[in-house]
């Protein structure tokens, strides 16, 4: 039986990993690569690292951190930030990378998803729709940027488009749950469900692992993203790397092994 | 020696590594001459199918490993597309693969019982071995997991080449063998224990 995925969440900024709270007060939580010698030996199920300083620097991504991340993972990888071209994500594939996130240049750029989806095929290419609720109605808004950028784009719709477009997994990641270990924005993720068939992986405010078992309950096959929860310890959050045991996997995907 | 052919897809490092760290004897392929030493060969692949047909036959090598696993039967083992490229043809492609195994590869079937089926094929799922010893999967565990990333699975015509199974939206065939040629569909690279098993197998079998 295909298992739902628990996966941690890396951001990179100045060269260092940190944790954000609705996307703002950074807090620096590590190396990357020393993070990753860690999440090797806990077995994890793959992890995503975001640098999240590409876009907003308006610079290309940090080729060499991608070689050094991607020969030292022993779990598939996703590498988002800065990409904007056919080209580099080519170039990021030979380097080993299993998965590449595609955020702002999808929603700039017509047909760079169909593109890239034809050279290295759907099952490589990520879309990461960074999103909060609208302030001006009921539903919700993409935000690019570091959530500084309301494109105003439906996510559901969005989502749709993606799928026709050759994209082979949507991350979704609640700017507003970011950080807050509140539990995932179950409402968010049931309306990107019901849009779309591709594999989706939710990020925002997973706090303990009872929200990863309310969401595999709720969405069966599903990834649970998470960064906090990976990093931080207790309630004054002291930086100590976790994640769950083989056996914690398998209780948490309890209701989906039973039912089969 | 293991040669591990670098046609610039796939994670080649992630194979070295675990080599390396076996202490086994590897090594990367660059060029048609990097593989005069190759015992065993890994093709890997991470990828659409036309893609790495197009980029094998860039890197000059094609014609060398034909001979190496057609004429002198050095056991081969490609990973994801680089198995499907060993099939005849593709759903995914317009390209003729290489043809070492007689079969195709198939788009899954896109509905499942009650909704629609996810695509790709995406995490963690039981391989299920036909026969463990002698094989790939010689002492793997009965629970052993592998990562899979993947919309198509390969079609061997002839039903003992199949060697493991696996179910999503019904059984696939997860894994292949046809005499000296091997494929498996997930990644071993990234599959933790279970994949440094199936590599260490892998370097260990004896083909008679």
């Amino acid at each position: 039986m295909l298992r739902p995925r628990i996966t941690p969440c890396l951001l990179v900024h100045n060269n260092g990993l940190v944790k954000t709270i609705r996307f703002s007060n950074p807090k620096y939580v590590g190396d990357p690569i020393n993070a990753v010698r860690i999440f090797n030996e806990k077995e994890v199920d793959e992890i995503i690292v975001l640098d999240i300083d590409a876009t907003a620097q308006g610079r290309d991504p940090d080729y060499k951190l991608i070689k050094n991340l991607a020969a030292e993972c022993r779990m598939p990888l996703c590498y988002g930030g800065g990409v904007k071209t056919v080209e580099q994500v080519e170039r990021i594939v030979s380097l080993g990378v299993e998965k590449i996130a595609i955020s702002n240049a999808a929603i700039r750029t017509t047909d760079l998803i169909h593109d890239t989806a034809t050279r290295v095929g759907n099952q490589s290419i990520v879309v990461v729709m960074d999103v909060r609720k609208s302030s001006s109605s009921a539903g919700y808004e993409i935000f690019t940027h570091n959530g500084t950028k309301n494109t105003g784009i439906n996510p559901a719709e969005f989502a749709k488009r993606m799928e026709a477009d050759g994209a082979g997994e949507v991350v979704v990641n609640s700017i507003d749950n970011d950080g807050g270990m509140i539990g995932y924005d179950l409402k968010l993720i049931q309306e990107i469900r019901d849009s779309i068939s591709l594999p989706i992986t939710a990020l925002g405010g997973a706090g303990t692992l009872k929200d990863i078992a309310r969401l595999i309950e709720r969405f069966g096959i599903i990834g649970a993203a998470a960064g906090s929860l990976f990093f931080f310890k207790g309630k004054y959050r002291a930086v100590l790397i976790n994640y769950p045991s083989r056996s914690e996997r398998d209780s948490l995907c309890k209701s989906r092994l039973n039912s089969k | 020696m293991i040669s591990i052919v670098n046609y610039g897809l796939g994670n080649i490092q992630a194979f070295a590594n675990i080599y390396n760290r076996l202490h086994i004897p590897v090594t990367i392929a660059n060029t048609s001459g990097d593989l005069a030493e190759a015992e065993k060969i890994i093709l890997p692949g991470v990828g659409a199918f036309d893609w790495a047909m197009t980029c094998l036959d860039a890197s000059g090598m094609r014609e060398e490993l034909d001979s190496l696993v057609l004429k002198k039967k050095k056991p081969i083992l490609g990973v994801c597309v680089g198995m499907q490229i060993m099939a005849k043809q593709s759903d995914e492609g317009k390209l003729e693969g290489l043809g070492w195994i007689d079969g195709e590869v198939k788009k899954f079937k896109e509905t499942g019982e009650n909704t629609k089926l996810q695509l790709p094929h995406m995490g963690w799922n039981d391989v299920v071995p036909i026969t463990k010893e002698k094989s790939l999967f010689n002492s793997m565990s009965d629970h052993a997991l592998f990562y899979f990333l993947h919309s198509y699975h390969f079609l061997p015509h002839e039903a003992a080449q199949a060697v493991a199974m696996t179910d999503y939206n019904g059984p696939f065939v997860s894994a292949v063998c046809c005499g000296n040629v091997f494929g498996v569909q997930f990644h071993p690279e990234k599959s933790h224990h279970w994949g440094v098993q199936l590599l260490k197998n892998f370097a260990e079998l004896e083909i008679c």
